[in-house]
């Protein structure tokens, strides 16, 4: 950590410094070091601990996920290299222990972190450090630091499907619901074989004003952005093909193949709206990926001035005629 | 070998016994013999159903003078028929051949813990008279999908034998099976008087199955789903059970993901005047379950679908129903359970049976400590009280913003106390209570949880007659669950789950290892544990030591050394079932519960710290014994690491529908 050493005494909690700018340091740091192939294993990574365990499954992670790891192993380096047993959790202020996060980042400011840090090369703390891993992967003495946020592992907590997807329903109506970019690490646990997926990925979609419908593949989109996208692509050329022909057949090249944006949020001229497994038609958007996923039946895209008269009406059995 | 299945050592009196064929003939005759003896037995089955006539007149002092032990056989066999316990039956059965053979006819229900232990055509070769059956299959961790689909515990093969052996059979039971549809067909049409059909955590068919077995068994008491996987076919089963008045008494299918035909489930309830207990899916709304609760107002167990209008009820703005009556309307529920996706505003509706209940299931709903408390207050009785606690921010989306993330946590500290308040309104009114359980709504592992060590002292202080505790949260000290141990003396079950992986005591840092030392050396009586948090050897050590009466043992990210392990293999006579992972446990751990692997029904390691050679010297030296390495892919091992490691005893060595990332290892 080259620049702590250059500072010597100054304080850990220029965290904000660590944050920025040793990110790369700390990369440099890794390419030097590692040499055999053990402490290949034990050296210090940007990246959960045992990145190579294929149970960790990171493929499926966004970058927003792998961020936030980067953040929190940052942050708990600098902590590990100033305390030296387990008993003092505090260094992790990511963690819950708030109260005490506080004073313990105080009593650390007079400690050089630098030399600390090189210490963590030492097998203990590197043991340390990764003591989340699967031991298969490291020694682990267990009463030694624990890293804060870590990666999610299959099978934990041990919560059987079942209530982890209801936990998922009845979330999406809390106020502080998660985003859908939280499903990637929800996924982990869902079982392999059973997700809550759907026999028939297909699902047909229609748009007002076109009378050719579609189907699409959801297996193959993980969020609604990428949906949004897809379905842009599946109509644009179509309903440019409409107003054509709308409009007499004369091509203006000019209006040709306007994109088809904003079908989420309402801001665009249609909006896409999906018929679940009861019957019931929703917008889409509001639950997570997954759950749209496994209880949506159909979509549409309706005209965005359509879509309030329809919540008044809720006549549902008209729009699905076709 | 002291427990060596096989060969058990019993004394002989064949000298005494008359010759083989004339025992076959004299079966009847202890049957007629049996039956003059008076009134239908009760024990261990049910044959007061049998069709045996009891009018042929027995000549018993023909056969005395000849065979003085047949009145020997014929008394024992009246006496085992009380024995209902399996242990004591077990026990009885190793008295003496003839005790052998009179426990073989009379046992009526057949429990085998782990299917792969012995065959179908054992089974049925030993035990000619069974009426119900228990079976359990794969081992619990294959729950939280440490076990690829398709390792096995099939019921296919079970049916087949059972259907041909027993045509009495009323009961089967299957926990953690794998059944398809062509199984429930099977077993629909071959057995006339099947009564009771349970399934928990089953899975592998659809409501074709289902509808086989509501429209063939007749005589159809009991159909219980429970945290079963059943894919929709789109078969509307409940229109197909028979018409007219119905055997029915427990409907359960709350787990059952599908849209039902609600008429036909109106209509079914209506002629089903022995339903006790009913149990509905989240495709039932509140409106709908009044129609039915009206219907059946001597429900005992009532598990509520979605405790909520459906859309179209609230568009019609159609007065509401009285839910207050029809809650007061069932004096006899004890039972309350379901509340899926609840609206609040409908809780209140539940008050008036709140003083007779004896278990309550909250563990779907939710609602905050205010919307508990009031329920809560007025449950005295309540024994069983499971929950499910909502974490209110997800603090995950504020990373970046590390100064917001340290204010929150300073709020979140005070927020934490919300829900163990609602524990605290717990402890103070449900002096009764024996189990709780305490879910997070939101499995994560950083994110606060709203109980902590305040709830459960509160619980320990105000529930002393508490038997089984599963406790997940976020943290926990060492004097919570202290006080514990020496609060709840009663207890049986202890299952407390740190969901932060090695955490210690937030408190004083320490590992967790007193509190849990202090439950195994005070609770005299538990015979279940399963331990989290931050843990050493020397936690395992207490457990060791003090855990004598411990069966079932459960372990994740734990322990220093390999000491921990032995000290429980060495420690713990009692123990049936380990199941341990994430955990740094070698093999020469493994090696010293060579003395006691036969005792076991099983032992789950994965991701710990077994070689294959290590598991390879196991299986040499234990015949009997079936070493499965489980990978959780195709691909060879690369690793020396084996990743899971799952042994069972069983007289059948390796088994022959082991899937391919399955190597039996002998």
């Amino acid at each position: 950590m080259e620049g702590c050493s250059k500072t010597g005494e100054q304080a850990c909690p220029q965290l904000l410094d660590l944050m920025a700018k040793e990110r790369r340091e700390w990369r440099v740091m890794r390419d030097g070091e590692a040499s055999s192939s053990e402490e290949k294993k034990l050296e210090l990574r940007l990246g959960p601990p045992g990145g190579e365990d294929k149970r960790w499954s990171l493929k499926d992670s966004t970058n927003r996920e792998r961020d936030a790891h980067h953040h929190q192993y940052l942050l708990s380096l600098g902590y590990f290299s100033s305390t030296n047993n387990s008993n003092n959790n505090g260094f992790s202020f990511l963690h819950h222990h708030s109260s005490r996060s506080l004073p313990v980042m105080a009593k650390e400011s007079s400690q050089p972190c630098c030399t600390k840090v090189a210490d963590l090369q030492s097998p203990a703390e590197k043991k340390a450090f990764l003591s989340s891993a699967p031991a298969k992967n490291t020694a682990v003495p267990n009463s030694s630091q624990k890293r804060t946020a870590p990666a999610p592992v299959v099978g934990w907590p041990p919560i059987r499907s079942f209530r982890k997807n209801l936990a998922g329903a009845s979330a999406s109506k809390l106020p502080a619901s998660e985003s859908p970019n939280d499903v990637p690490s929800k996924t982990v646990n869902e079982k392999p074989a059973h997700e809550p997926g759907r026999k028939n990925p297909f699902v047909k979609i229609n748009m007002d004003g076109v009378p050719i419908g579609r189907k699409v593949d959801l297996n193959a989109y993980d969020s609604y952005e990428k949906l949004s996208a897809a379905v842009d692509e599946l109509f644009r050329g179509l309903l440019a093909a409409q107003r054509d022909s709308s409009a007499g057949g004369i091509v203006n090249k000019q209006e040709e193949e306007k994109a088809i944006t904003g079908v989420l949020d309402g801001s665009g001229e249609y909006t896409l709206v999906y018929e679940d497994n009861e019957g019931d038609r929703m917008l889409v958007g509001d639950v997570p990926w997954h759950m749209f996923v496994s209880t949506v039946k159909r979509l549409r895209l309706l005209k965005s001035s359509e879509v309030s008269a329809l919540s008044r009406e809720k006549c549902k059995t008209r729009y699905w005629l076709d | 070998m002291r427990q060596d299945l096989t060969v058990q050592q019993m004394s002989e009196d064949d000298d005494r016994s008359p010759p083989l064929d004339l025992r076959c003939g004299a079966a009847p005759s202890i049957n007629r013999a049996r039956n003059c003896s008076g009134e239908a037995v009760s024990g261990s089955g049910s044959s007061t159903s049998s069709s045996i006539p009891a009018s042929v007149p027995v000549t018993v002092t023909e056969y005395q003078s000849q065979y003085p032990d047949q009145v020997l056989e014929i008394v024992l066999e009246n006496v085992l028929q009380f024995l209902t316990s399996r242990r004591d039956r077990n026990a009885a059965s190793l008295v003496c051949k003839s005790w052998w053979r009179a426990e073989a006819l009379t046992r009526s229900e057949l429990f085998i813990g782990n299917c792969y232990a012995v065959s179908p055509d054992r089974a049925r070769g030993r035990f000619r008279r069974v009426r119900s059956v228990v079976l359990k299959g794969k081992p619990r961790f294959a729950d939280f999908n440490l076990m690829p689909p398709d390792w096995g515990a099939h019921f296919g093969p079970w049916v087949c034998v059972l259907a041909n052996a027993y045509p009495w059979l009323e009961k089967v039971y299957l926990k953690r099976m794998s059944i398809t549809d062509d199984d429930l067909a099977l077993l629909a049409e071959s057995f006339s008087g099947f009564k009771e059909l349970t399934l928990v955590c089953c899975e592998g068919f659809g409501t074709c199955g289902l509808a086989f077995i509501a429209s063939k068994c007749r005589q159809l008491r009991v159909l219980d789903l429970i945290e079963t996987e059943v894919t929709d076919d789109e078969v509307d089963w409940i229109s197909l059970f028979p018409e007219g008045e119905t055997c029915l008494e427990s409907l359960i299918f709350d787990c059952v993901d599908c849209a039902i035909n609600f008429e036909a489930l109106e209509k079914l309830v209506a002629r089903s005047p022995f339903l006790r207990k009913l149990r509905l899916n989240r495709h039932v709304s509140i409106r709908q379950l009044y129609r039915l609760m009206v219907r059946a107002p001597q429900l005992t167990h009532l598990g509520t679908g979605k405790y909520g209008p459906s859309e179209v009820a609230q568009r019609q703005g159609d007065t509401e129903p009285d839910y207050i009556a029809a809650f007061a309307a069932c004096k006899s529920l004890v039972c309350l359970s379901g509340f899926r996706e609840i609206t609040p505003d409908y809780l209140s509706a539940i008050y008036p049976v709140c003083a007779n209940l004896t278990s309550l299931n909250f563990s779907y709903a939710t609602i905050t400590a205010d919307q508990l408390k009031p329920v809560i207050c007025n449950c005295h009785k309540l024994q069983i009280f499971w929950v499910g606690v909502p974490c209110v921010i997800d603090y995950q989306c504020f990373e970046e913003i590390w100064v917001l993330k340290l204010i929150l946590a300073v709020i979140m500290q005070a927020l934490d106390s919300i829900c163990d308040e609602g524990l605290q309104a717990v402890a103070a009114t449900c002096k009764e209570l024996r189990e709780l359980r305490v879910f997070p709504m939101n499995a994560q592992e950083d994110v606060e949880g709203p109980v902590s060590e305040v709830g459960l002292q509160a619980i320990s202080e105000g529930c002393r007659k508490l038997q089984s505790i599963l406790y997940f949260c976020q943290r926990m000290t060492n004097a919570a669950v202290i006080a514990m141990s020496s609060n709840c003396l009663e207890l049986e079950v202890f299952r407390l789950c740190i969901m932060g992986r090695h955490r210690p005591d937030h408190a004083t840092g320490e590992p967790m290892d007193e509190g849990f030392g202090a439950i195994v050396r005070n609770c005299r009586k538990l015979t279940r544990l399963a331990v989290s948090g931050l843990l050493t050897d020397r936690a395992f050590g207490y457990i060791g030591k003090y855990g004598k009466l411990i069966r079932t043992l459960s372990v994740a990210f734990a322990g220093d050394s390999d000491m921990g392990l032995k000290y429980v293999l060495e420690g713990c006579p009692k123990l049936q079932k380990l199941e341990i992972r994430d955990s740094p446990f070698g093999d020469a751990a493994l090696r010293s519960g060579l003395h006691h692997y036969y005792n076991m029904r099983f032992l789950w390691m994965s991701s710990c710290r077994l070689t294959r050679q290590g598991c390879q010297e196991i299986a040499q030296a234990m015949p009997r014994l079936v070493v499965e390495v489980i990978r959780s892919d195709d691909e060879e091992e690369t690793d020396n690491y084996v990743e899971t490691l799952y042994m069972y005893r069983s007289l059948e060595g390796p088994r022959h529908d082991a899937p391919k990332f399955v190597t039996i290892l002998r």
